[in-house]
């Protein structure tokens, strides 16, 4: 059985129907691929998927748990986690600070009153692995507002994968970066595959398949194709798509 | 706000044993400087209710504009354990806590899932209906006419008994209650709890996603504001010898939220404090010579906050920021030279 599945998940703003009906199945250690047209849904879908939006209708499982509707912080705790497309950080706090705050051991401890943060050093070390990890290392105490756009990029994953999650969710994490950046991303995610079972939004297609073991395509709040990359790259949808080079 | 390690892993800082040194004192000068005895336990009071009201707009970015509800709740609740129950000061005081924190929990239940405009707008409502209750449920607190005669209780400790009549007297115990009171919430707001509370203010949303029960965390921090605001208005009532409604109006609520903003609760711990401060000595001062010196200091409010909204706060740090690179001859440190 698969990690984590959607079924029949249906989702309206008012009249707008956003998610028709979708089904996906993402399996352990894999990485799972999900592209299609602006505005096809694919956000909504994550927000579905991760509890920000109850869906109307449908359901979700992972590991074998009913998890539809759930709050974002249980979902978080079953060890599930997020980044955004638009850039969600703690705007006042440095870039160890956003990742300490995301440790399962801090969290843990979230309403105590008398533990000192600042003195917790095993904390400070797990928090600066991760950023060395997306490649933040001495940059640990600069204030977000003055990271570059590529460093925050980096710095949303980092708070994602600060939370030790065994599913992660990454929503157009190439979005305005440069080639150097974005061979530097796809290293990280290469890297991050090998522990982690990733689900990623892209609409970078050369970038999207050279990464993924199986790709959904959504369009009007369904998911018309799916398949593996080479299955894919014949499929007329995304043969007509601006795939470039690549087809 | 941003306070080195050194300072948020200390139990006693610098600024709190200035605090300690100055208010500690302030009965010996007070006169001196043409002011007088009451003023230092009004100023006091706020204080302790401004810190607590700083945790919910400061340190987590609510804003309430019905926090002078609680204010007088605590107020009356501190009366009515001394006429009905038992006139102990350790016990009124208590009970002003408690019930105040109470009537926030309850509060906080409708208005802890809500965000910006429309949490402030549900705590202009429950203000309201606070003040609306208490003028109308005249057998208790006695309507427009108030609840009088509360006594200012002696202190017992075991077979100690210390008078608090006198303003001196009853000055120092608010500053016992303020020094207590001025290091737990320190200690509070540099803990992993209001860690989370200053992401909240951030991003709420992605403090959910990050994994903390953020509803949780509004609910227990609007409590604790409350429970706060309690304790401050059990010492109100002991202050003015009684309980009113005043306090409990719209006026005053948006005079707190005034007073907080001015010294600069946004950056600040000791917002609150430089802005209860300022309050009074401006009644004081500017009240002698004119009338309208609450247009004066609403005027000053406009100003600050056009020019600098991070209040008293903020141009204390900005002093200290650019003096300390100065004589280091060094930029400032990446963090700001960048920002
Ligand atoms: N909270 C909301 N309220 C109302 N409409 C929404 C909301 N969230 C999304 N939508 C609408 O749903 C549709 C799909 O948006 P969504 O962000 O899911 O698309 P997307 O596939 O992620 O697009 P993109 O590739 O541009 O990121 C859009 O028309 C959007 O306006
Ligand atoms: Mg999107």
């Amino acid at each position: 059985m698969a990690l984590f599945e959607a079924r029949g998940l249906h989702k309206r703003f008012g009249a707008q129907v956003v998610l028709e009906e979708i089904n996906l199945a993402f399996e352990a250690g894999q990485l799972s691929g999900i592209m299609g047209p602006n505005g096809a849904g694919k956000t909504t879908c994550f927000n579905v998927l991760t509890g920000r939006y109850k869906p109307d209708r449908g359901s979700v499982r992972f590991d074998g748990a009913d998890i539809t509707g759930m709050a974002p912080h249980r979902i978080v705790a079953r060890g599930i986690s997020r980044s955004f497309q638009i850039m969600n950080l703690f705007d006042e706090y440095s870039a160890l600070d956003n990742v300490v705050i995301a440790l399962p051991q801090v969290r843990a401890r979230g309403f105590s009153v008398t533990h000192a943060l600042d003195a917790d050093t095993d904390a400070r070390d797990r928090a600066e692995a991760v950023l060395d990890r997306v490649g933040l290392k001495g940059r640990e105490r600069v204030n977000v507002r003055s990271l570059s756009y590529g460093e925050r990029r980096a710095l949303e994953i980092g708070v994602a994968l600060a939370t030790e999650p065994r599913l992660l969710f990454v929503d157009e994490p190439t979005a305005g970066l440069g080639t150097g950046a974005t061979a530097r991303l796809a290293e990280l995610i290469r890297e991050l595959k090998r522990h982690t079972t990733i689900v990623m939004i892209e609409h970078d297609m050369r970038f999207l398949f050279s990464l993924a073991d199986r790709i959904s395509v959504i369009h009007w709040g369904q998911v018309i194709a799916e398949g593996t990359p080479e299955e894919l790259r014949e499929n007329p949808w995304v043969r007509r798509s601006n795939l470039g080079g690549l087809a | 706000m941003e306070d080195d390690t050194k300072q948020t892993t200390a139990w006693l800082t610098a600024p709190i044993l200035l605090s300690y040194a100055l208010f500690g004192t302030l009965p010996f000068w007070i006169e001196a400087v043409g002011l007088y005895h009451y003023l230092g336990a009004e100023i006091l009071i706020w204080v302790i209710f401004a810190l607590g009201y700083n945790l919910l707009l400061g340190y987590t970015g609510l804003p309430s504009f019905g926090h002078g509800a609680f204010l007088g709740i605590g107020a009356y609740a501190f009366g009515l354990a001394q006429f009905e129950v038992w006139p102990n000061l350790w016990f009124c005081l208590a009970a002003a806590v408690v019930v105040t924190g109470l009537f926030g929990a309850a509060t906080a239940l409708f208005l802890s899932h809500r965000r910006g405009i429309y949490f402030a707008l549900m705590t202009i409502a429950f203000g309201q209906i606070y003040f609306f209750i208490a003028s109308k449920w005249t057998d208790v607190t006695h309507g427009e006419d108030g609840l009088l005669n509360i006594a200012r209780l002696p202190v017992t400790l075991g077979p100690v008994e210390l008078p608090t009549a006198g303003n001196v007297e009853f000055y120092y115990l608010c500053f016992a209650v303020y020094a207590v009171l001025v290091v737990v919430l320190w200690r509070l707001t540099n803990s992993p709890y209001g860690r989370v509370l200053r992401a909240i203010k951030q991003n709420e949303t992605r403090v959910a996603f990050v994994g903390y029960p953020v509803t949780l965390y509004k609910w227990s921090v609007f409590t604790l504001s409350c429970a706060v605001a309690g304790l401050a208005g059990g010492l109100f009532a002991m202050a003015q010898e009684g309980a009113y409604i005043n306090v409990m109006s719209l006026q005053w609520s948006g005079i707190i939220v005034l007073m907080v903003l001015i010294g600069g609760g946004f950056v600040s711990f000791w917002g609150p404090v430089l802005g209860v401060v300022l309050y009074f000595v401006a009644r004081d001062v500017l009240g002698a010579y004119t009338e309208t010196w609450l247009l004066w200091f609403g005027l000053m409010f406009m100003a600050l906050v056009m020019f600098k909204p991070q209040g008293l706060a903020g141009i204390w740090q900005d002093l200290v920021r650019r003096t300390a690179s100065r004589r280091r001859r060094l930029p400032a440190p990446a963090t700001e030279a960048e920002g």
